[in-house]
């Protein structure tokens, strides 16, 4: 058996032993996000490789430790793509944490997102047990679908040992087309666009700024951008700057929050506010009381919550409550009995 | 062996039949509580007819009370309840609890609200798949999952099966089209999964009960994610002399960086089944045939017509007819959606295989199946979503004897105990229901069957959902285990035998 393995396996099973709960890294890059418990780390960063990839099933599959830039560098040799654009918030950032998390970037609201991608994943379980769901395989519906409810889970209902990522043709050509608007009429012109058979593959409103980004054949971009009008932006580093929040908007020293509602909800007009998926998610540093985002996000049929925190630490906890909340309980006592994996992570009951 | 015979109830609770007629009959109305046996055989199975059991009784519910209702009865009383849409599905996912209620929600078929601007529709899980795209493409947007059953079949089953269709390359299955569900437990708790925006607080329990065939709770409302229609549509019917140059042709269109809309394959046993019903114009003296759809926009279209046509020339295309106008192309996809029923007029039964492999492994296992027919001495036609690696043999037999439903479930077993074999599934989405149970303990070693019974407990902690379907108890695995040593190993090893 691989040593790397050996050696996290024997850390589950002392941990069960001891009834020791455990916090579980990758490169360690989204620290900021959840409850910050000062438990014993188990890392999976050493688990890492690529296991199969065969460009032509558009499948690829790698250890829980492998670094994200690493399958993307790959992906790019044989002109694929991750098509849900997994933020990236270091060098050191792994698959294993990016499903965990199920972050996805700009691309998300057109291609899907991580959970999306996912075909299979190779989990160990409160025993340390290797256990596998889903496959390598673009359809699969054989039990339930225990890959993809792993997916975003933070690692609360087991550990993520490999994963298998459906991938896409690179696009042939893409162009950023760039309107001057208010937020209440940009809101309405990314969504009257997002139902008209245009290539779009990704949407930004900053101040007063749409970002409009085309993805597919060159004809076929070119015809839109006929189209569409606007003015060509060069600089092709944008996106990418978005999808990892390097963009200049998210240098502000307070809470960032995150909200993700109905993509035609009317400006919040609770602070400065980045638009992302067509308007269904909003970056916000508020100039308000939580109480606040919290209605509007709940009246627009979404959910908010503190993404990054410069103040408290408060951040990623998951507003679920009542019957639903008891349900996630059960699962997470079903999947995880002894809570050995991230406890409280992303709720204060589970 | 006959599989529903086989079937252990979860629990085997001694029913009174008047009892609860009378408690459901004080939340139903009467043309909703079917309970004489002339009432309730219409419901004694679905779109597996070799298996029938007749219910105790039907509910057919009009509101999402009147289910509630229902279940907070079956909960107290433990009576198991067996959920059922349209009744199409094939895996036998809907086949009647002798000794319980089944629920149908085909009364449950309202289109509750389509937001133009937001893309999405609101609607009941009664309501049919196509009913959707035909209530919304007067806004240019369509719902793109399209099982080959979309004229019949609920969307609500969609949801329970995870269903796919011809189309789920590019536009994916249905837990990628959904953005929210009303979902009710057995205990009649009512939880909204997803949200109106891309994702929703808490685990990802849309993508859960995707799926999961009734076993964890039932919907009564679901808002699906609605796309914009392509400008155009074109689709080439590509004949090859061989299976391998057509399984070529496949792995090359996706390698040049090209996502068809559609691209499905069938051998000339299904070609020459479907052009004697539905006169599609398929070409039958081609050993297997590519239908290759591209949409977009006019000039993506165009672009990627050009390459196809390109590459299945090079891997040895022997004629490639590309449809001159809409009604060409429906003329074209009606063949391959009318692929089964018309298999089902060659022989009066036919099990419907559903396994997914790597494309890569086609030519192989179509080898295999082939193997396999002689081997039981059955015939078989196979359909195949090629794009995504679906493979649907039709296994064609006579189920009035007895001798040919035991070979054609034993060549079904074969084929789908090959796709584990070969790196696929038994399913890709038709389901478990009882049809593969017995395969489920291939697929699955029993810490993931722990896993899938320990999930199911928290939803239906008396399991009274769907007993004995799509999850087989450890035990029966044992049973069937003892039959099949895989990888040179004995599954499930520490389970009592009997």
């Amino acid at each position: 058996m691989d040593l790397n393995l050996k050696k996290i396996k024997d850390t589950i099973s002392n941990a069960q032993k001891n009834k020791q709960a455990l916090r579980i890294v990758g490169g360690d890059t989204k620290n900021f996000f959840g409850n910050k418990a000062e438990l014993p780390l188990l890392s999976t960063s050493k688990f890492e490789g690529i296991v199969d990839y065969e460009p032509s099933e558009l499948v690829i599959t790698a250890k829980a430790g492998t670094k994200i830039v690493q399958v993307e560098e790959l992906l790019r040799q044989n002109n694929q793509i991750l098509a849900f654009e997994p933020p990236i918030f270091g060098f050191d950032s792994t698959l294993g944490g990016c499903i965990a998390s199920g972050f996805s970037g700009p691309r998300r609201a057109y291609a899907g997102s991580a959970r999306d991608f996912v075909l299979g994943i190779k989990m160990l379980n409160n025993v340390g047990e290797e256990l596998q769901f889903g496959g390598q395989v673009m359809k699969n519906v054989a039990g339930y679908d225990v890959s993809r409810l792993m997916t975003g889970s933070f690692g609360t209902l087991g550990l993520i040992l490999e994963v298998s990522l459906k991938v896409l043709p690179r696009p042939e050509h893409e162009l950023t087309l760039t309107y001057e608007l208010d937020e209440k009429d940009a809101i309405n012109k990314i969504n009257v666009w997002a139902g008209k058979a245009l290539p779009l593959s990704g949407s930004c409103f900053i101040g007063s700024t749409l970002s409009v980004r085309l993805s597919g054949n060159t004809s076929a971009v070119n015809a839109a951008k006929q189209i569409m009008g606007g003015e060509i932006n060069e600089d092709t580093t944008f996106w990418h700057k978005l999808r990892n929040q390097e963009l200049e908007f998210f240098n502000k020293n307070s809470d960032l929050w995150r909200i993700s509602l109905k993509s035609t909800t009317v400006p919040l007009e609770l602070g400065p506010t980045l638009i992302e998926w067509n308007g269904a998610l909003r970056w916000l540093y508020p100039n308000c009381t939580s109480d606040i985002i919290f209605e509007k996000a709940k009246k627009a049929g979404g959910h908010a919550m503190i993404f990054r925190s410069k103040i408290g630490n408060l951040t990623g906890q998951q507003q679920v409550a009542g019957d639903l909340l008891k349900l996630h309980e059960k699962l997470k006592h079903a999947m995880d009995p002894d809570n050995l994996f991230n406890p409280f992570r992303i709720h204060r009951s589970y | 062996m006959n599989i529903i015979d086989k079937i252990p109830l979860a629990t085997q609770p001694k029913i009174n039949k008047a009892h609860l007629v009378e408690r459901l009959g004080k939340v139903l109305p009467n043309s909703s509580l079917l309970h004489k046996r002339e009432e309730l055989k219409p419901f004694e199975c679905d779109g597996m007819t070799a298996y029938r059991k007749v219910p105790l009784v039907t509910a057919l519910p009009e509101t999402e009370e009147q289910v509630i209702d229902i279940l907070k009865i079956c909960s107290a009383e433990g009576v198991p309840v067996v959920f059922r849409g349209a009744g199409t599905g094939l895996s036998g996912g809907a086949i009647p609890c002798e000794t319980g209620v089944l629920l149908g929600l085909s009364k449950l078929n309202k289109i509750l609200e389509i937001d133009q601007n937001a893309r999405f529709a609101r609607v009941q899980p009664g309501v049919r798949n196509i009913a959707i795209s035909e209530a919304t493409s007067k806004h240019g947007l369509y719902y793109a999952p399209d099982p080959s059953s979309q004229i019949a079949c609920s969307i609500g089953g969609n949801v329970a099966e995870n269903s796919g269709g011809v189309h789920c390359l590019k536009y994916g299955l249905t837990v990628h089209n959904i953005l929210k569900v009303r979902f009710i437990t057995i205990d009649g708790e009512v939880l909204e999964l997803g949200s109106d925006g891309l994702d929703s607080a808490g685990y990802d329990l849309m993508a859960l009960i995707t799926g999961s065939e009734g076993l964890l709770g039932v919907i009564t409302e679901i808002t699906v994610k609605l796309v914009p229609s392509p400008q155009i549509a074109k689709i080439a019917l590509v004949a090859f002399d061989s299976v391998q140059n057509a399984g070529d042709a496949v792995n090359n269109i996706i390698s040049a960086g090209i996502v068809p809309a559609g691209l499905e394959m069938m051998d000339k046993k299904a070609t020459a089944a479907v052009e004697e019903f539905v006169k599609a114009g398929y070409p039958l003296d081609a050993e297997a045939i590519l239908l290759c759809e591209s949409d977009g926009t006019v000039e993506e279209v165009e672009n990627e017509m050009l390459s196809i046509k390109e590459i299945v020339k090079k891997a040895g295309a022997t004629e490639i007819r590309v449809a001159q106008n809409d009604a060409e192309r429906t003329k074209f996809w009606m063949g391959r959606k009318s692929a089964f029923p018309a298999v089902g007029r060659v022989l009066p039964d036919y099990l419907c295989m559903d396994g997914t492999i790597p494309r890569k492994k086609l030519a192989f296992v179509l080898q295999k199946i082939s193997d396999f027919s002689n081997e039981f001495n059955l015939q078989c036609a196979n359909v195949f979503h090629a794009g995504d690696g679906n493979l649907h043999p039709l296994i064609m037999f006579d189920a009035s004897d007895d001798d040919q439903l035991h070979r054609a479930e034993k060549f079904g077993a074969a084929i789908l105990e090959l796709c584990v074999e070969v790196g696929g599934s038994i399913t890709g989405e038709h389901g478990v229901g009882i049809e593969k149970i017995n395969q489920m303990c291939v697929q699955f070693g029993t810490e993931e069957l722990k896993m899938f019974h320990a999930i199911k407990k928290a939803f239906d902690h008396n399991g009274l959902l769907n007993p004995g379907k799509a999850i087989p108890t450890l035990q029966r695995c044992a049973e069937f285990g003892a039959m099949h040593v895989h990888r040179g190993q004995e599954k499930f090893p520490d389970i009592p035998r009997f």
